[in-house]
């Protein structure tokens, strides 16, 4: 069985170490996992896309994905068509918004059913954090989502990639968006 | 090909063409290359010993010799050249401040 | 050679860590107990350097590292070191692998025993810092043991199987562990490290026989006139011979000591297949993930993956093509003006005349820079080496460029 998962966020809101951190919690928990970003412009505020595939076995292709099991979006301004390009029917959504799953799901022009997982990661890494660093908040969404890494296993990668007092704010904030995500099952718009 | 029959086997000789033997190049005689012959002239030398300094192929021996020159003048030691390795370059004639060294035609035939 | 209880034991599953290619090769050279490290940083080479200083700083190895200004500089102190009799390793990438030709001869021709990884990166110009195979495609003919490697774990296990393969004096070469840059080098994936004793049981440090040493003088390198030249030369045609048993070997006794082997050519899907991909490194790790797919359709393609391609394993190559109708090969570099334009298409065109093999070639340039290249991209190479058993494709094809 595999999952395959695709980050979209924008440089310096830590959307690689999010994807990497989801893969050793994999290697961890005695999967298969890669995780790799889309190679190149790694500016701060630029769009970029990182990978995390999932296995039983070390036969995992590494290539870009263009059919996730799952997408996380980190930066609310990137939620477009594109975003959900070839999002695998029973997949999910997760991502960092006020907005509401419905909403979401309006935005991006949902036509699939997918569950759509929302979660203020701005505020919560503000507050738990003091800068908008979102990657470790939408691991606690992501976990909450679809359990596709144990949250035991996520706080303990955090704790050891981040050390110290840092350590312990973004461990809060993995805890405070697994409590605080919303998840809503959007069904097509015929069937709905 | 090879017309060489005496020469070593590419598997006879050391990895990377490795030579083992210190101090080799002694076998190499290049005073054989001589067309010019430097000769010191002892009289005329000062010992400033920049013949030995400026000689590529260390040919200029410098022997503790003693020499007095024809006026009389003692010194301690003694530069030779050791046409075994002198290849006749004329380095050292050039360089010599006193103009001590003549280069000379290498006599034929081993006549002296 | 017998294998002792203690060792067996090692073979008990270990648990893996995360870590990527480069890191993974990091702990090799510190595992292998590397004395030298001198390189230069190029992307997308640079953190394999980075953590090596990081070892040596935090003192888990103990090595000197060379601050060269250059990576001619940085070979040519990697292979000095290694003619004293130290254990030297260098890395490196793209430019910095051309800048380092005039050494690679050098080391070769001196048969300095040295590991160095590539992360293969395309050639300048236009700059590329992406991943194709042109930098180590240009050193093919420098007398280097090449490995191409498909995963982090095979990077580490290649880089300690390459130092007992060196450092035998009975090949006595350089070694070249090269891996795609990016797609592999910035890849985190579980890897399985080695203690370091039982690393250097199987990999004990071996210095080379006619070592610098003021002791024992010797001369390395002196000039060789036409009368000696050419055997010196020869020599390394002879231990690449020999090289390819020693990687065997090597390779085996790997799997005996730490339970992975991975065969010097790997051949995927083979069974029942009547055609092959040929390709290498990451692209070979995703051909195994996607052909499933391309058997599903009735598309029987089997993957023969190049691991070692120097010293070229060609009884295996063409055991395998030996058995099918047709073979795709995945260049990734290109040798313009050739009669085939990829460097590896023209090696299997010259082995399949020369062992009068009825196979029918497909060469296809491919990833060139990095171009994008996803699963079904390979499932349509799978297709058109299917359909290649009865149609001649005489051209290379240049997959995915603009025309
Ligand atoms: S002629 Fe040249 S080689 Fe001979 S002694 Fe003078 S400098 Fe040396
Ligand atoms: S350079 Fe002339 S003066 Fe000086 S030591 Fe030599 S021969 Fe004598």
């Amino acid at each position: 069985m595999r999952i395959d998962i695709r980050w979209h966020g924008r440089g310096g809101q830590g959307a690689v170490t999010a994807s990497e951190i989801v893969a050793a919690a994999a290697i961890l928990e005695g999967r298969y996992a890669l995780a790799f970003p889309e190679f190149g412009a790694e500016r701060r505020g630029a769009p970029v896309r990182a990978y995390t595939r999932i296995s039983d076995t070390p036969l995992v292709p590494r290539t870009p994905i263009t059919n996730p099991h799952i997408v996380v979006v980190l930066d609310p301004s990137l939620l477009t068509r594109e975003t959900i390009e070839g999002l695998r029917e029973g997949g999910a959504l997760i991502v960092n918004t006020r907005l509401s799953p419905e909403e979401v799901a309006r935005i991006v022009g949902l036509d699939r059913e997918v569950r759509v997982a929302v979660v203020d990661a701005v505020k919560i890494a503000m507050e738990t954090l003091g800068v908008p660093i979102v990657n470790t908040a939408i691991l606690g969404a992501l976990v909450r989502a679809t359990g596709v890494v144990g949250l035991e296993t996520t706080l303990r990668l955090v704790r050891e990639r981040f050390k110290g007092r840092l350590g312990e704010a973004n461990v809060e904030a993995v805890r405070r968006a697994y409590e605080s995500t919303h998840i809503e099952t959007i069904l097509p718009p015929q069937t709905a | 090909m090879s017309s060489e029959g005496s020469l070593p086997a590419y598997y006879e000789i050391p990895p990377g063409g490795a030579i083992l033997e210190p101090g080799s190049s002694l076998k190499y005689k290049t005073g054989s290359w001589r067309v010019l012959r430097p000769i010191i002239n002892q009289d005329k030398c000062v010992r400033c010993r920049l013949c030995w300094v400026y000689c590529p192929d260390a040919a200029i021996l410098e022997l503790d010799e003693e020499y007095v020159t024809s006026k009389g003048r003692r010194y301690k030691i003694t530069y030779k050249v050791n046409y075994d390795y002198c290849k006749g370059c004329g380095v050292c004639a050039r360089e010599c401040p006193v103009n001590a060294i003549e280069m000379v035609p290498e006599p034929i035939g081993g006549e002296e | 050679m017998a294998v002792a209880a203690e060792e067996r034991l090692h073979v008990e599953r270990k648990k893996p860590r995360p870590l990527s290619t480069n890191s993974a090769i990091a702990h090799a050279v510190k595992d292998l107990d590397v004395d030298v490290v001198a390189a230069y940083p190029i992307t997308p080479q640079t953190t394999v350097v980075e953590k090596i200083a990081e070892f040596i700083a935090d003192g888990e190895l103990e090595a000197e590292m060379v601050h060269v200004e250059s990576e001619h500089s940085a070979l040519s102190a990697t292979v000095a070191a290694a003619l004293t009799g130290a254990r030297a390793f260098t890395a490196t990438a793209s430019q910095g692998l051309e800048l380092m030709h005039e050494i690679l001869h050098i080391a070769s021709g001196l048969r300095a025993p040295i590991v160095m990884s590539v992360a293969m990166r395309a050639l300048s110009a236009p700059i590329s810092i992406w991943n194709d195979h042109s930098d180590v495609m240009n050193a093919r003919d420098t007398g280097w043991i090449i490995f191409f490697v498909s995963s982090a774990q095979e990077a580490y296990d290649t880089v300690i199987q390459g130092y007992r393969i060196a450092e035998d004096s009975d090949v006595l070469l350089p070694v070249m562990v090269a891996y795609d840059g990016y797609v592999m080098s910035h890849t985190m994936e579980p890897v399985v490290t080695e203690d370091r004793d039982s690393v250097l049981a199987y990999a004990p440090k071996r210095s080379f026989p006619y070592k610098l040493d003021p002791e024992k003088p010797v001369t390395l390198g002196a000039l060789a006139d036409p009368d000696w030249y050419y055997e010196i030369k020869y020599q390394i045609v002879e231990a690449m011979r020999r090289a390819l048993g020693k990687a065997r070997e090597a390779d085996e006794e790997f799997g005996r000591r730490f339970g992975r082997k991975y065969g010097l050519v790997e051949c995927y899907m083979c069974e029942d297949a009547k055609s092959l991909i040929v390709a290498a490194s990451s692209y070979a790790a995703t051909l195994k993930a996607v052909l499933p797919r391309a058997w599903e359709e009735g598309v029987k393609v089997g993957l023969l993956r190049l691991r070692l391609y120097r010293p070229f394993p060609e009884d295996l190559v063409v055991d395998a093509l030996s058995r099918v109708d047709s073979v795709l090969v995945i260049d990734r570099a290109i040798s313009y003006g050739a009669p085939y334009q990829g460097p590896l298409a023209n090696e299997f065109s010259g082995l399949i005349l020369k062992h009068g093999l009825g196979v029918n070639l497909v060469s296809v340039v491919a990833g060139i820079g990095q171009r994008r290249m996803v699963d079904d991209d390979f499932l349509k190479l799978a297709r058109l080496a299917w359909e290649a058993r009865t149609v001649r494709k005489p051209e290379t094809i240049f997959y995915g460029v603009r025309k």
